[in-house]
């Protein structure tokens, strides 16, 4: 089993590295390459998720630092091999997609060959066995996000986006690498197992500190507040690359590690009531901000920000199966709203709902899927997105009522921020669901210039607008099967939640919950609606600028982080080379004076040398003298 | 034998390029890239007699040379020697392939390669030598040879350069000297490996710190540690690519194992004194080098900055004096070793064929229009900014490790503070790659360049020099045990002298 873990890791990465010495040209070879490769990696990851779980014992020596030594395995249980096959899944359906989306793409083998680096690292991360083999794999991520959203090279804000989101997630990966030492340090082992079984022997001081640490990395990977800005910027990356950063990698593996680590988190509160916190603020963040968009995209990615601290909540409050739960359900729907809007941007060329509108009669498969995928956003029975966030929604009340083995205020916190997100989700999801695919059609403009921005690099010419083909479509009927059907897997404690390693744990709704939280979504859905039939076609919720440009954090993080540091380096680098080099300049052009004097008698610049030889020599003849 | 053989092949080398004719210039190219190649064999050969765990030098050779001074001809070879001397081996040999692509004016291939093996024998003998007197011998060598390539190949400030260069390092010589000297004085014998068993015995502990200090000073300058590193810049900006490609792939290590080789074990009172020192300048190296680089125009200016921050993180980790913080500089020092050459190699590339190093006057879009050297840099600067799973985390993030667990007699509130300080300094040395890559690799290429001639992206030559980094970069990142395995058990006897 092993060694099927092994391959599912080992694949994607050796497509990868055969990827990224193919020539540009080769894009048939790549698109063969990456997609078997993914594809057996895919059965691999099911055949493992479906077998016996494997403790990781200490495999390969990676790193022996001494006193500390680094190894390489894997830990298949439950959770990870189940979030394995999500990874795989998604990432095979988006190199399928990617195959049709980026047609005619002039760095295609390039392309590829990244997205399965991107899967590797994912998985790495789940199936590692080692903190320090989870943070090669947490980090190869982020670089893999900044060479994907800058894919588009003639496009001007990818360059600024691609560097925002390796920047902003590496200042949170300070903290995590920091409270992997300290965690690494203070057991004496990086092994998951080892750190799991003996973290409760640190004191708590370290212990806690570590895990704050770990949670600012946790913070940046998966957008939470406030270290979310990168990720709706992350939009001026090719849409299929989105649904592979929103569904299965990159935000999901924060969540993932604090799932993964639970044991140790649960030890102290503290740690936990600030993720609480976070959660709480990053779920009414994310949903205004995506109220307040008009680019469809980043409407999904202001949806992500806000669903992931859902399962930050989950977290939180001690529901860790919740919070797993919710991260599979919005793996599927996600993954398929993304996939939906490239095939909305490919056959419209636009970007922004207000030049669209009346486009289910033309685009029905998008449509409608696209429609399961909102439905499970919103929560709306049955599909899977109703019976997670229920199991969120549930696992706050629990903590609320004092249940929850943390303090019930955090409980309180998540349980109504969560509740007021439904309806928030609710508006802005029906919105999107209007402004798209119904009111008046919007005529194509005639010509559009080259491509657009955010699509493939496209024809010229009268745009037609139908569906695009069943390369693009396939995926999205394939993900709309669990997007709708996923939500009865935990009702049953031995199907999901017995995978889950959670046994006896069985994920159903409970019936206040799930009619407080109807109630709240059929009020967004009501208000929205009611507006849109005042006045179809326009803009059902006022334009407020607070909510478009997501309460000016962009520019709260420019004025305190950005420019100060851009000043201090400018000073730093002034200084150094006014002040000490200045000064070795200044003795030297003294010593050059002292040396013209001395050396007349000399020419050409072999002086300095045989000065300076002379000098050792004479020193070294003396001290033999002397001693 | 081999010992020898690893520094008379290259010395033999150089007399006969000396010797070769001048219009004979292709077949001086094919000699060296023959001579540093059986070099580098035979310094694979040096692993022979190992046996895995051997904690001392596993081939030694001991006579008397210079009687009159006292000086032996002592050299030998353990798990710290050994991943330092392959690593210049296969950097000459690098630079003389390359050589055969590219020679900067004014030629005289012969000459040159004749320079670049004397640097070869001294910075090999550096790394072998057992005998105080004889390391500082080698230690010399690499002056005169280097000072030549920058200034006689260099570019138009190479001379200033040049002699900055020399000048500074000269300085730190002579207080080197001085500290050896000191701690002849005191103990009364030259041998490294009795000194270093020794322990620091018989050298009172105000001698330790007083010789501590000399050859601190004088190592500093050339690792460098800020602030005597503004040699380092210069010389990088002007010296041709060979010499920026062996000076901070190899000549910065010199002064680092200068330290683990000779300042630790030998006066270890003196070490336990004035580590805080060393820890407090390296920290300020890497603040300094990685904010100043945020500001450099100039590629190879950049790249040459960016060295006083990594060294800053091998410096931090010997000023831990434990061996999680040995063995991190360690493999910091092979690490940087490979990952700057490549840097070097890709920027004196990109130097070669747009004649400026300027990143405003090359313009963007490099991917595009040379896809193999714009993939080459895009790796080198992922890899040197320390991306985990390639060769520059390993020392980097283990330095911090043991910034935060410094050996016992050390304070560890001043240590938590560095530890927290390198983090961030490491994490912010992405921001100046990541701002280098946007405006040269990413991003359309220039109107103008549309129009201009085609530039033409890297040779198999090339390829052929730099492949081999590139892959190290990548194997080193995912197996940094290929290190750390050799290293290990001499860095846990070296720092039994330690104390704490």
């Amino acid at each position: 089993m092993t060694t099927l873990g092994w391959l599912v890791l080992g694949l994607p990465f050796a497509a990868a590295v055969v990827g990224f010495l193919l020539p540009q040209t080769a894009t048939r070879s790549a698109q063969v390459l990456t997609v078997s490769a993914t594809g057996v990696a895919t059965v691999l990851s099911i055949i493992v998720a479906t077998g016996a779980p494997v403790a990781g014992k200490p495999g390969v020596t990676l790193a022996p630092f001494g006193t500390l030594t680094v190894h390489a395995g894997l830990r298949l249980d439950g959770l990870a091999t189940i979030v394995a096959v999500a990874v795989c899944v998604v990432a095979l359906l988006v190199q399928f997609y990617s195959i049709a989306y980026l047609a005619g793409d002039d760095a295609y083998p390039r392309y590829a060959a990244q997205v399965s680096l991107f899967t590797a690292a994912m998985l790495d991360v789940v199936l590692a066995a080692d903190l320090i083999q989870l943070l090669v794999g947490w980090e190869v991520m982020g670089i893999c996000s900044y060479l994907l959203i800058g894919h588009y090279r003639d496009l001007p804000e990818a360059r600024p986006a691609a560097v925002k989101a390796f920047l902003v997630t590496r200042v949170g990966d300070v903290g995590f690498l920091l409270g992997v030492l300290v965690l690494g340090v203070g057991i004496g082992s990086f092994d998951i197992g080892t750190v799991i079984a003996h973290a409760g022997s640190m004191p708590s001081g370290t212990l806690v500190t570590a895990c704050l640490l770990l949670l600012l990395g946790v913070a940046g990977k998966s957008a939470q507040f406030p270290l979310h800005t990168w990720l709706p910027d992350a939009m001026a990356g090719p849409t299929p690359i989105s649904a592979l950063i929103h569904a299965a990698t990159m935000v999901a593996a924060g969540i993932y590690v604090v799932a993964r680590l639970y044991p140790v988190f649960r030890l102290h509160t503290v740690a936990l009531a600030v993720l609480g916190v976070v959660a709480a603020i990053t779920m009414l963040l994310g949903a205004l901000a995506a109220l307040g968009q008009d680019d469809l995209k980043r409407v999904l990615a202001w949806s992500t920000v806000s669903q992931i601290a859902y399962m930050s909540g989950a977290l939180a409050v001690g529901a860790p199966v919740a919070a797993t739960f919710h991260l599979l359900t919005h793996a599927a729907f996600k993954a398929l709203l993304f996939l939906a809007a490239g095939c909305v941007l490919n056959a419209t060329g636009e970007v922004l709902m207000s030049s669209m509108g009346g486009l289910r009669r033309r685009l029905p498969i998008t449509f409608w899927t696209m429609t399961c995928g909102l439905a499970a956003l919103v929560g709306l029975p049955p599909t899977s997105g109703f019976f997670s966030k229920d199991a969120v929604l549930g696992g706050a009340w629990e903590a609320a009522r004092g249940h929850g083995g943390g303090p019930a205020w955090v409980g309180w916190l998540v349980g109504v921020a969560g509740l007021l997100t439904v309806g928030l989700t609710a508006a802005y999801a029906t919105r999107l669901w209007l402004r798209t695919f119904f009111g008046p059609a919007h005529e194509p403009a005639a010509a559009h210039e080259t491509g657009h921005a955010h699509g493939p690099g496209h024809v010229h010419g009268p745009w037609v607008v139908r569906e695009p083909c069943w390369i693009m479509t396939v995926p999205l009927i394939v993900l709309a099967v669990p997007t709708v059907l996923l939500g009865f897997a935990g009702l049953r404690s031995s199907w999901l939640p017995a995978r889950l390693d959670a046994p006896g744990v069985a994920v159903h709704p409970t019936l206040g919950i799930a009619l407080v939280s109807l109630a709240l979504s059929a009020g967004g859905i009501a208000w929205v609606v009611l507006a849109w039939r005042r006045a179809p076609g326009t803009d059902p919720v006022p334009a407020l600028p607070v909510l478009t440009r997501a309460f000016y954090l962009d520019d709260v993080q420019d004025a305190v982080i950005v420019r100060p540091y851009r000043l201090l380096a400018r000073i730093v680098s002034a200084a150094d080379a006014g002040l000490v080099d200045g000064a070795v300049e200044g003795s030297g052009a003294g010593a050059g004076m002292l040396s013209r004097r001395l050396s007349r008698l000399q020419t050409g610049n072999v002086q300095f040398y045989a000065t300076g030889v002379l000098a050792a020599a004479v020193l070294l003849a003396v001290a033999a003298v002397l001693l | 034998m081999i010992l020898v053989g690893v520094l008379a092949l290259p010395a033999l080398g150089a007399l006969l390029l000396a010797l070769l004719p001048a219009h004979l210039d292709r077949s001086a190219r094919w000699v060296g890239v023959a001579v540093t190649a059986a070099t580098f064999l035979v310094s694979l050969a040096l692993l022979d007699g190992r046996s895995s765990g051997a904690k001392g030098d596993w081939q030694h050779v001991d006579v008397r040379w210079v009687p009159a001074i006292d000086l032996r001809f002592h050299l030998g070879v353990d798990g710290i020697s050994l991943p330092l001397v392959v690593l210049t081996t296969l950097l000459t040999l690098l630079c003389a392939i390359y050589t055969v692509h590219s020679l900067p004016a004014p030629g005289r291939a012969g000459t040159m390669l004749a320079l670049v093996l004397v640097l070869e024998v001294g910075m090999v003998g550096t790394f072998l030598a057992r005998d105080l007197l004889l390391f500082f011998v080698f230690f010399e060598v690499v002056l005169a040879p280097m000072y030549f390539l920058i200034a006689v190949w260099g570019g138009p400030q190479a001379r200033h350069a040049a002699t900055k260069f020399v000048l500074y390092t000269l300085l730190g010589s002579v207080l080197l000297l001085v500290g050896l000297l000191t701690v002849y004085a005191a103990a009364g014998t030259l041998d490294m490996v009795a000194l270093a068993h020794a322990h620091g015995s018989g050298i009172a502990r105000s001698t330790q710190g007083a010789a501590f200090l000399l050859l601190f000073a004088g190592l500093a300058v050339k690792s460098p540690l800020w602030p005597v590193h503004t040699w380092l810049p210069d010389a990088h900006t002007e010296a041709p690519t060979v010499g920026s490609v062996l000076l901070a792939g190899v000549l910065l290590k010199m002064g680092t194992y200068g330290l683990i080789r000779v300042a630790l074990p030998i006066v270890p009172a003196g070490a336990e004194r004035f580590a805080p020192l060393l820890a407090v300048l390296a920290v300020a190296g890497i603040g300094v080098g990685t904010l100043a680089c945020f500001t450099q125009t100039d590629l190879k200016r950049l790249v040459a900055y960016s060295s006083v921050g990594h060294m800053g993180f091998v410096l931090l980790g010997i000023s831990t004096l434990s061996e999680v913080g040995v063995q991190a500089a360690l493999f910091g020092n092979i690490a940087h070793g490979v990952i700057t050459s490549l840097l070097f190699f890709a920027v004196g590339g990109i130097k070669e064929r747009f004649r400026t190093s300027e990143m405003a006057a090359i313009g963007g879009g490099l991917a595009k229009r040379l896809p193999r050297l714009g993939a080459l840099l895009t790796l080198a600067a992922v890899a040197s900014l320390g991306l985990p799973g390639l060769a520059g985390f390993w020392g980097e993030a283990f330095a911090v490790l043991a910034a935060y667990r410094p050996a016992a007699s050390l304070d560890r509130t001043l240590y938590l503070t560095l530890a927290v300080l390198a983090a961030v300094g490491a994490a912010l040395a992405a921001a100046y790659f990541l701002r280098m890559l946007r405006s040269v690799v990413a991003g359309p290429p220039p109107a103008a360049a549309q129009h201009a001639a085609a530039v033409p992206d890297a040779s198999p030559v090339e390829l052929l020099a730099w492949a081999p980094l590139a892959l190290l970069g990548v194997v080193l990142g995912l197996y940094p045990a290929l290190v750390l395995d050799l290293t290990k058990p001499a860095v846990a006897l070296l720092v039994t002298a330690l104390p704490g």
